[in-house]
């Protein structure tokens, strides 16, 4: 591919006379992971859910993959974003149905996109239940029986059954002991690589930042602050709040 | 005919409210109108939504059927046929091929219906995606972006845990490839009759205050899957009053020591069958 999959430009999302995102400009590219790192208030969850059209920005623009999103139709956006576009929740009972089983979960967006052979479905729905390493023998389980780590698995496995080129994140690796965290994140990195996933994760640790991303933007009220790659931003910090930031991290 | 009653219990207006809702439920096939509903003199869940049409179509010329779970003797049909006889003073009939308007809880008649005959059922949950979207805004999107993908879910679900599609009611059907739709609680025996039926169908809904309509010779598809397609439900032996083996049977529990017999669901079409053998001897 030529561009960037995605690019955002001078995006605001005005609440009233607030401005949780105040002009922010990105751009992704095909298997990159870019980091969104800032602390809670400074926009990075509203920026995402613009992205994925879960609200409508107030100005600027979203371009997938040459299309501008924004000036899409309801239907054709919520469609484009609903085929090519996957959103991991940072609670997975957000991105899940409880009351459906672990195989259908999975396979609720493949029928989405026509899928009607259940065999099919439900051999596909147990290869991602093994790719996230969850035992085939769980595939008829509710996921209000799964442990939280296991619930985001499953999220995981459901969003990208589809095949997604662009997965947004939101603090994937939220409210989750930090072993299980570890194991998440040395899963999901496998996946991205593996995939070829375009990725945007947002995230306050930065440990997650420094394990995911390439590329980090660091964000303060609805301005991002600072750019470039993650080891750069991370090991000399430039701005003044991305050197609190850093240095607010315990060394164990 | 009762006076002191407006024709059909409804006051003129009303029935002029009904029929613009049933038109343009006509004009777009299992989409589902809002109207403004009334109360009646029943409760909620005993008809009220199938009455209001019945009463919003009803002409002086028309011979009205009611049945309940197939049975034109049950409590529920005779009172709702008492009720228009007495508001109305149209004629009423027992007989399927002699209706022109059935009203029906439960059951779409065995005979075949023919064109000009009106069906009106009473819908109790006129939403087919309510089971997993509680949410009234999002399902009304869903119906307008057509994402009905979670829909088979629950079909998934059935063959996940069972095997086998076990939805035996309120089979989700598609409707001319556009509209999903609840065809209210009939057995899915009975799908395959809405589908391209001469007759027109009509639903309403009184609590939820929803109309919706199949027109004659609409494509009707009940939802499935390639490996485990839809099928009807059948019986290993024939009703035990006719005969038959080819229409829905009710299983009737005879004492209590377990006798049991299998009788015809649908009463006028049983008794036709008695009649033409009694006559046939």
């Amino acid at each position: 591919m030529s561009g960037p999959i995605l690019e955002v430009r001078d995006l605001e999302k005005r609440y009233g006379a607030r401005r949780a995102v105040a002009g922010v400009s990105l751009d992704v590219w095909p298997g990159e992971v870019l980091g969104i790192v800032g602390e809670s208030g400074s926009g990075k969850t509203t920026l995402l859910s613009a992205i994925a059209g879960r609200v409508a920005p107030s100005a600027g623009s979203v371009t997938y993959d040459g299309r501008d999103l924004t000036e899409l139709a309801d239907v054709d956006r919520s469609r484009l974003i609903g085929d090519k576009i996957g959103f991991v929740h940072q609670n997975p009972r957000d991105g899940l149905r409880l009351n459906v089983s672990a195989g259908g979960n999975v396979a609720e967006k493949l029928m989405a996109a026509g899928a009607r052979n259940y065999g099919a479905l439900r051999e596909t729905a147990c290869r991602w239940l093994d790719r996230v390493e969850i035992g085939r023998d769980r595939v008829d389980d509710h996921p209000s029986k799964f442990s939280g780590g296991m619930q985001q698995r499953l999220q995981i496995a459901r969003v990208l059954a589809t095949q997604p080129q662009l997965v947004l994140m939101d603090e994937p690796t939220g409210g989750l002991d930090v072993s299980v965290q570890a194991k998440l994140l040395d899963l999901l990195r496998g996946l991205v690589d593996e995939l070829g996933l375009a990725v945007v994760v947002v995230t306050h640790d930065l440990g997650v930042a420094r394990l995911l991303a390439h590329r980090l933007l660091v964000m303060k009220d609805g301005l991002v602050v600072e750019h470039g790659l993650t080891d750069q931003v991370l090991d000399d910090p430039a701005h003044a709040y991305t050197q609190l930031l850093v240095s607010s991290v315990l060394q164990v | 005919m009762s006076s002191g009653y407006n024709f059909a219990y409804l006051d003129e207006p009303t029935k002029r409210m009904l029929r613009r809702s049933l038109l343009k439920a006509v004009a777009i096939p299992g989409y589902q109108v809002p109207f403004a509903s009334r109360e009646m003199p029943l409760p909620f869940g005993w008809g009220t939504g199938g009455i209001q049409v019945t009463a919003a179509i009803l002409g002086r010329d028309d011979r009205l059927k009611v049945i309940d779970q197939g049975a034109d003797d049950t409590t529920n049909a005779v009172s709702i046929r008492d009720f228009f006889a007495k508001t109305a003073g149209v004629a009423t009939t027992l007989s399927t091929r002699d209706a022109t308007v059935i009203q029906t809880r439960h059951r779409i008649p065995e005979t075949p219906l023919q064109h000009g005959q009106i069906m009106v059922f009473q819908v109790p949950i006129p939403e087919p995606l309510r089971w997993l979207e509680p949410r009234e805004t999002e399902t009304r999107r869903m119906h307008a972006f057509a994402d009905y993908g979670a829909m088979h879910l629950k079909l998934y679900e059935d063959v996940a845990r069972y095997g086998r599609i076990t939805t035996a009611y309120d089979y989700p059907v598609l409707v001319a490839g556009r509209y999903l739709m609840r065809p209210s609680p009939i057995p899915r025996f009975d799908n395959p009759k809405l589908d391209a039926s001469p007759a027109l169908m009509l639903f309403g809904a009184g609590r939820e205050k929803r109309i919706y309509a199949v027109p004659p010779y609409t494509s009707v598809k009940s939802l499935d899957f390639e490996d485990h397609p839809f099928t009807i439900e059948s019986w290993d032996r024939p009703c035990a009053r006719c005969g038959a083996a080819d229409s829905y049977l009710d299983e009737i529990i005879t004492d209590d020591r377990g006798g049991r017999r299998f009788v015809c669901s649908d009463t006028d079409h049983c008794n036709q069958r008695l009649d033409a053998k009694e006559k046939a001897a």
